[in-house]
């Protein structure tokens, strides 16, 4: 008998997920979830995230539908194709948890974070400094003679990049949001 | 009608009159501060039988035993802190093995919880990874839907523990009762029916394949009894052998004639190698637990594998599916049972008897096989002779954890389901004792025996006054070697014979300690006596212990030793020397 691809349909996997279910390789993916906005349901996802021994690289939760006491979760985790799928699989278990949605199998995505950055310095480095805002699209939120605070939207990856190139210049503190994903189109 | 449904009453009333409405009919429980309303209102009425224990994991256990022998949810009281944590080991017990159970636990009031008051624990907190969903009710006019919907989630999808923590002063407040039929449970409602392409994929299998095997589990149990009668009309029918995991023992009889015997570390030779060397394996209901895998690389290497779970996390956790179907094990077997008759009832005949003519040589290395003595009591023949004497009785099996449970599975026959309850997941020592108890509350009628071990015993030995408070006659059947013999046997194997605090010291005399509790001790040391001690224990109505002095140092086989694939078993003592390296010591 030959093997068998798994079918559409059969199981949770997504009809477009072409990838190899032994790879080894650690990917890296955003998932959202839909769940009941009550006490303890984040303490059940961060819990099952630690209990079974997954990554968590970041986590956001706020209410999203108040009428309907629902909250989104989104979180950026990583590990191979089939702790990924399991990661999934134990997520859709949780009683609260009403969707799971895979979005970098889903189809395109935007994914947003907020940062906050306190710079402090003098003379050249200062200007540097709110030079490389203005290229980043940082906005200046506070100011004093010897700081600022910038405010920056992006990819995480672009966050990480003016990250970098403040660190010399007088990086102080350093506050992120986590990412916050949805789906591109309807 | 409608009216009295929607009556104002107190929160501890509620409770009652959910459980009524619920159709509970046991509650196993232990009072304490945080729960003295609710028992008031026990007080107060006669529908609902409340057992007392000694020790709230027997009042857990018992709820386990009662759930798995009745296949309704076990109930459980108890109260806020420890009545609350003493609980928990109960609660994963019934969580790795999926049994339905309701717990309900007193907290301090709501405006005294986070102040670590008298008798605080955060019970939810604790019991989050413990159970399959819990609830801290804040408000009485939420606690009825509450409670109904802890018993649709116990109860839908794969089964499993919750918990519902109730504070005082919720017990004492007033509100309006919500009837079950009146409790939102649509948000929560696990998929029952395979995908139709699936089955039909499986079907296909079963028509071609040359070396087939069933490997079944307590899904198949769990999904109720015409599950079974569905899995044996399918395995009678296809000639497949088929073999069990320790907690689908019962869905297929012992005495069929497609049964292998049980699988896994201490299963059968021919179970084990059926499963090694198969072409195509149907899981119905099992998990690919490591007791049954052995080594994860080189499990089953030549076979296609089907497996049927309804829950969608079990699927590719372990082991990769090719077929995987997601749906109730009853479900998708009827709709496979009628998708094969329709397409014409075919299998490989000629290749199914090779494969059996295969098996059968398998067999004749009789693996169960054991030097047999005169003058000891072998733990083998003494479960030989209680299985011989208790042939066709209405019997209900529960064990403890160690050497004798193992034994039990490979000695002791289950013609139906529900009928044998052992710690599977967990493996917890002190299961046994009080689960009799819980089956033999849903069966007063029945003979309900516990297989136990010296150490295993004493871990919940204080509910014998439970059994004797209740009249429930349970028999303790303990095969006693004054040690902790599965340990010692590990240590043997592994440990280079290095015995450490594996004897079991100063036991007690279980005869005076039946004695003290009013039951009846019974102490059989002779291989000739054994019959008669066993007819008198069977005879005695009442609860016995009887203590079954056995062989000290009999080793339990066939073994696979940890992390060595299903080809590598032991089958005695002659081959164990070196046969476990370093690697395999490191795994439990
Ligand atoms: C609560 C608990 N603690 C420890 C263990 C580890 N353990 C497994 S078997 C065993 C020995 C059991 O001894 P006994 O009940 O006398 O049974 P025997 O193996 O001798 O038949 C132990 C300590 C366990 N399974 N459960
Ligand atoms: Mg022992």
């Amino acid at each position: 008998m030959a093997p068998l691809n798994i079918k559409q349909g059969s199981t949770q996997h997504s009809a477009y997920d072409l990838r190899d279910p032994h790879s080894e390789v650690i990917e890296q993916h955003t998932l959202a979830l839909v769940v009941d906005n009550e006490s303890g349901v984040l303490a059940r996802v961060i819990g099952l995230f630690s209990g079974r021994g997954y990554n968590i690289d970041s986590l956001t939760v706020a209410e999203v539908d108040h009428t309907g006491h629902r909250s989104r979760i989104t979180i950026v985790t990583r590990g191979t194709p089939a702790v990924i799928e399991q990661i999934k699989a134990q997520l859709a278990r949780l009683v609260p948890v009403h969707e799971v949605h895979d979005l970098t199998v889903e189809g395109p995505s935007v994914q947003r974070e907020l940062a906050l950055f306190k710079v402090s310095g003098k003379g050249e480095a200062r200007i540097e400094a709110l030079r490389l805002a203005e290229i980043f699209r940082a906005k200046v939120v506070d100011s004093t003679l010897e700081s600022f605070v910038f405010e920056i939207t992006g990819t995480p990856e672009k966050i990480d990049a003016l990250a970098d190139l403040m660190r010399p210049l007088g990086l102080r503190e350093m506050a992120r949001t986590g990412v916050a994903a949805l789906s591109r189109g309807i | 009608m409608e009216r009295e449904m929607t009556e104002v009453m107190s929160g501890a009333r509620m409770v009652v009159q959910a459980l009524k409405d619920q159709g509970v009919d046991t509650v196993f429980g232990y009072p304490g501060g945080a729960v003295l309303p609710i028992y008031d209102e026990i007080f107060q009425q006669n529908d609902i039988r409340h057992i007392l224990v000694r020790h709230e994991q027997g009042a857990v256990h018992m709820a386990e035993g009662y759930a798995r022998s009745t296949g309704r949810p076990g109930v459980v009281l108890v109260t806020s802190g420890p009545g609350a944590t003493n609980a928990v080991t109960g609660l994963v017990d019934a969580l790795m093995d999926s049994i339905p159970l309701v717990v309900l636990s007193g907290q301090v009031p709501t405006f005294m919880i986070g102040t670590d008051g008298f008798q605080e624990a955060d019970t939810v907190g604790i019991t989050r990874p413990c159970t399959k969903h819990n609830w801290l009710v804040k408000d009485t006019a939420r606690l009825a839907e509450t409670i109904h919907q802890a018993f649709h989630v116990a109860t839908h999808g794969r089964p499993g523990p919750v918990l519902v923590d109730i504070p005082k002063d919720v017990q004492f407040a007033t509100a309006a009762y919500q009837p079950p039929q009146k409790a939102r449970v649509d948000h929560y409602q696990p998929k029952v029916k395979g995908d139709i392409e699936a089955i039909t994929r499986m079907v296909e299998m079963i028509e071609t394949a040359e070396r087939p095997v069933f490997y079944t589990g307590g899904g198949v149990i769990n999904s109720g009894s015409a599950a079974s009668q569905l899995l044996r009309e399918f395995v009678d029918a296809t000639g497949f052998p088929i073999t069990s995991t320790l907690m689908g023992l019962g869905a297929y009889p012992a005495s069929g004639k497609g049964w292998l015997g049980m699988l896994g570390m201490h299963g059968l030779y021919e179970a084990n190698l059926a499963m090694h060397g198969c072409d195509l394996m149907i899981n119905v209901g099992a998990r690919f637990d490591d007791r049954i895998t052995g080594r994860v690389k080189d499990f089953s290497p030549f076979s296609q594998k089907v497996h049927i779970d309804i829950d969608p996390s079990s699927i590719n956790k372990v082991i990769r599916a090719d077929v995987p179907i997601i749906g109730d094990v009853g479900h998708v077997l009827e709709d496979a049972l009628r998708l094969w008759k329709s397409r014409g009832r075919k299998v490989n005949r000629e290749a199914l008897a090779v494969w059996w003519k295969q098996i059968a040589e398998w067999k004749a290395v009789n693996c169960l096989d054991y030097t047999p003595s005169s003058s000891l009591i072998k733990p083998q023949h003494a479960l030989q002779r209680l299985e011989a004497l208790t042939k066709g009785m209405d019997r209900y099996i529960t064990t403890e954890v160690g050497q004798h449970q193992m034994w039990a599975a490979q000695f002791l026959g289950f013609e139906g389901p529900n009928r044998w309850m052992t710690s599977g997941g967990l493996g917890t020592m002190g299961y046994g004792l009080p689960a009799s108890i819980g089956v033999q509350v849903a069966h007063p009628e029945a003979l309900v025996i516990n297989i136990a071990g010296d150490a295993s015993f004493l871990m919940n030995m204080q509910e014998i006054g439970t059994a004797m408070q209740f009249r429930l006659p349970v028999k303790q059947f303990i095969l006693n070697n004054e040690r902790l013999g599965m340990v010692r046997q590990w240590q043997q194997l592994l440990h280079g014979q290095r015995y450490s605090q594996s004897w079991s010291e100063s036991l007690p005399d279980f005869v005076k300690l039946a004695e003290a509790f009013g039951a009846k001790g019974i102490q059989c040391a002779a291989p000739a006596d054994l019959d008669d001690a066993i007819r008198e224990m069977i005879a005695y109505d009442g609860p016995v212990v009887f203590d079954c002095l056995v062989e000290k140092h009999e080793n339990c086989f066939p073994m696979i030793p940890s992390g060595r694939p299903h080809n590598e078993m032991l089958l005695g003592d002659a081959e164990t020397e070196g046969a476990i390296g370093a690697k395999g010591a490191v795994l439990v």
